[in-house]
């Protein structure tokens, strides 16, 4: 029975990554279309209803790319170019088995908490695994035999590890504020409420950590403004120019989960991750006086809701300054990384540390 | 870590390992490292040592080996390579390994305070180790990252074109 419910929680967030990350690829054809004021996918309405066509190319394209021809190029080391794709996806995917997706669930006398792997490190185990996608990135690089390939992978590795000490960094501050590794421990803290009546999301406490934590999170997930490694305009495709079929899919599939995964740690870090402001385990409890007494089910619906939805808002968020914001030179984005943001997060740690040494702990 | 489950990571550990020395592709050899010191991650994991585990992750898998990989790329090493050890030094190599096995008999030879004693309370937690690592060790912690800022240092010179 425990062992049924850990799997369907597991099934559960990882259903709802894979759905988020359908809708992100929708963004990406129509918010894209609507900022370069074209049409788009112009295949993508059911009965002249453009919101049913998430059905209809979200179907189409997979089935596209699984049914082409695979290809691989001659002199590439077998092996590798085979296992490259499962390398840049699946440590993502495992990423998200300790994001807590809700509070708990009551069924009689059961309380389930709802997140599939309760890790005291989870936070760290997050980096950890996000930190192997690099390996998808320089293998397909290398094993392609392609110089456009190489170049890729070179470039997406030496980026990738660069932006990561940012990222890492930016992290503590979170890390000192709620005084836990624990996702879901963190996210329980940000239910608390300020005077009585502002919730404590992470944001209010760490407003530069999450600029840092932003701007990073995009250049590790490789895409414009921080898109070198693929660059169409100079390496074709970048280290994934030599596959085409399932392969080519998977890698486009880690671009994808990699921007929900930007957006899952922002919410669940910054955002309240499941909180509804004023919602309690039960039901709502108004600052202005007055509750709304709710059953264990709603509020976990509730819950599981706001989750889902500030999801679905940050991807769009990183779709839309994909497609708004020019690419960097790779100087520049070395520059970036190292003389910028690095320093950036160094004086946030300082900064936090200072704040909770002088007003105690979380003080605002 | 239930038995079954630590002769399966442990052969995949060996056989990685072996991989590493005997592969001749310093690309494939760099892979077998990976997949080796993951599977020391899980060993750590299967110990309760979730926290090791994971910076183990962290810092070998997803960050030196990276480095490795980058440098082989960079240099555009071939498969084939010359053989730069003589007699000598797979002596020299023999013996310490063998040393290295010696002393690790040796020491599970001792009935160690491990063997039997339950774990205390939130053993190899991110609290505890942080409050040993802050305390007891704070000293050589301390001088460990004074170390590697020195190593930064010397690796920035040596870096910086001559005249």
């Amino acid at each position: 029975m425990e062992l049924a419910i850990v799997a369907a929680k597991a099934l559960f967030i990882l259903l709802l990554i894979l759905q988020v990350m359908a809708l992100g690829v929708f963004f990406e054809r129509k918010v894209s279309a609507l900022i370069q004021d074209r049409i788009g996918a112009n295949r993508a309405s059911i009965l002249g209803f453009a919101g049913l066509g998430i059905i209809n190319t979200l179907v189409a394209d997979p089935v596209k790319f699984l049914l082409k021809e695979d290809i691989v190029p001659a002199g590439a080391d077998r092996v590798l170019h085979f296992l490259a794709p499962c390398l840049a996806v699946i440590p993502l995917l495992v990423t998200f088995s300790v994001v807590p997706f809700g509070d708990v669930l009551v069924i009689g006398e059961r309380v389930i908490n709802l997140q599939a792997a309760e890790l005291n490190a989870g936070l760290l185990y997050v980096l950890a695994m996000a930190s192997l996608g690099v390996y998808g990135v320089i293998i397909a690089g290398w094993a392609s035999n392609n110089r456009w390939s190489l170049m890729g992978g070179v470039r997406g590795s030496a980026q990738m590890i660069s932006y990561e000490i940012a990222m890492g960094l930016a992290l503590v501050g979170v890390v000192l504020t709620w005084e836990t590794l624990d996702l879901q421990a963190i996210v329980r803290a940000q239910g608390e409420l300020l005077w009585g009546w502002i919730p404590a999301w992470g944001i209010l406490y760490q407003p530069l950590g999450f600029v840092i934590f932003a701007v990073a999170g995009i250049a590790e997930s490789k895409r414009i403004p921080f898109d070198l490694p693929e660059s169409e305009s100079e390496l074709v495709s970048g280290y994934f120019t030599e596959y085409s079929g399932s392969k080519h899919l998977m890698f486009m599939m880690a671009d994808f989960v990699e921007v929900v995964l930007v957006a899952v740690l922002v919410t669940t870090l910054f955002f309240g991750g499941w909180q509804v402001p004023w919602l309690a385990r039960d039901g709502f409890h108004l600052p202005w006086g007055g509750s709304v007494l709710l059953p264990s089910i709603a509020v976990a619906a509730l819950q599981v809701t706001s989750f889902a939805l500030k999801l679905v808002f940050f991807t769009w968020l990183q779709i839309v300054v994909r497609w708004t914001l020019p690419r960097f030179r790779y100087d520049q984005l070395m520059k970036l990384g190292w003389k910028g943001l690095l320093p950036l997060a160094l004086v946030n740690v300082v900064l936090t540390a200072l704040a909770i040494l002088l007003w105690g702990e979380r003080v605002a | 870590m239930s038995p079954i489950a630590f002769f399966v990571v442990a052969a995949l550990a060996v056989a990685s390992a072996l991989g590493v020395v005997l592969n001749r592709n310093p690309v494939h050899g760099a892979c077998a490292l990976v997949a080796h010191l993951f599977l020391l991650a899980v060993f750590f994991v299967g110990l309760d040592a979730q926290l090791v585990g994971v910076l183990q992750v962290i810092v070998y898998a997803g960050a030196v080996v990276v480095l490795f990989l980058f440098v082989i790329m960079l240099l555009n090493l071939q498969a084939d390579v010359r053989s730069m050890v003589g007699a000598p030094l797979v002596f020299a190599a023999a013996a310490c390994v063998g040393a290295l096995v010696t002393l690790i008999l040796g020491g599970l030879r001792e009935p160690g305070a491990a063997a039997g004693t339950a774990l205390a309370q939130g053993y190899g937690e991110t609290q505890e180790l942080a409050r040993v690592l802050f305390t007891r060790y704070a000293l050589p912690f301390e001088l460990t990252s004074l170390l590697l800022l020195v190593a930064i240092v010397g690796a920035v010179a040596l870096a910086r074109k001559r005249g």
